[in-house]
């Protein structure tokens, strides 16, 4: 590690809350776009399925 | 050849390649941007001008440079949604959209913090910095004009047109710091001749851009598979793959 210590990396000669802050700021947009999507297909896929499956019961009552 | 561009406007066949690929890239791009950030925050020598906000090079730079080629994604699908009417390029341009406006986010915001130890502002209306906020309400303004309209065919010639008009902006984009006297330096990389940036800070910027890039990719992947399976949802071709 460049740093001597925890305490200096976190404080990066007194721009730490600049440089934190924008890895955070990064980060949680990062995330964000990469759960959206994730989440949407997963919630389509469940409600795809159970209608797939309600037709089949529907489709084994007739017979 | 032929096939492959074929390939490429079967939804069926676009739907399992991300498949494929997604399982494998999402866990590879995540551990490449944690150690590509903690090379750049914690291994990466310090600037002797600048001092330690100089960091923010390792996020600022890579989401700049992917947040104009994202442009050039999203207003080529755009254009071959225009001419060739392929469906699945309009799904593209719209996967595209969303991703480049957090990019260009992220490269603001960061600039922005970045601004105010070096240049002691957080923002100044700066020719490079106007035409990125530019880029930014380009991005949105194609999100944005596809939800306004109810015929989704319609929706999606207007956004094609909109962001091929918003080409124009992205010349503006490379050249302000070369045209206009501005704060923002010019490009330290250079393909040609040697970069002015040594090399201990130079790979691990070249490794963050080139996972931004990758991680552009992969969102574009799980848009595109969220937007399928929207429009497929009644298609028996997804019903099989799901149930399998």
């Amino acid at each position: 590690m460049y740093f001597e210590s925890i305490g200096e990396a976190l404080l990066m000669g007194g721009h730490g809350g600049f440089v934190w802050s924008a890895y955070g700021i990064t980060f949680a947009v990062l995330t964000i776009a990469l759960i959206r999507p994730l989440v949407s297909t997963r919630s389509l896929n469940a409600t795809i399925r159970l209608r797939s499956a309600r037709q089949s019961n529907l489709s084994e009552g007739d017979s | 050849m032929w096939r492959i561009v074929h390939q490429f406007g079967s939804p069926p066949w676009v739907y399992r390649f991300c498949d494929r690929v997604i399982p494998w890239l999402l866990p590879l791009t995540v551990v490449a941007l944690l150690v590509g950030s903690a090379w750049g925050l914690l291994f990466a020598p310090t600037d002797y001008k600048q001092g330690d906000s100089y960091r923010i090079i390792y996020i600022h730079v890579p989401a700049s440079v992917v947040a104009l080629a994202g442009y050039y994604v999203m207003a080529s699908a755009g254009l071959v949604s225009l001419v060739w009417r392929v469906k699945l390029a309009d799904t593209a341009m719209r996967a595209a959209a969303p991703i480049g406006a957090a990019y260009t986010a992220i490269a603001l915001v960061t600039g922005a913090i970045w601004g105010k130890p070096t240049w002691g502002a957080w923002w100044v209306w700066d020719a490079r910095i106007t035409s990125m906020l530019i880029l930014f309400f380009l991005y949105v303004g194609v999100m944005a004009l596809f939800e306004a309209y109810e015929n989704k065919t319609i929706a999606a010639r207007a956004c094609a047109i909109l962001s091929l008009v918003g080409t124009v902006n992205i010349p503006i984009i490379y050249k302000s710091v070369d045209w206009w006297y501005s704060l923002h330096q010019p490009a330290s990389i250079k393909f040609t001749g040697s970069s002015a940036i040594d090399t201990s800070m130079l790979y691990p910027l070249l490794g963050m851009i080139v996972t931004f890039y990758v991680l552009f990719a992969l969102l574009m992947m799980l848009n595109i598979k969220q937007s399928l399976t929207q429009e497929y949802a009644h298609s028996a071709w997804l019903h099989k793959r799901l149930n399998d």
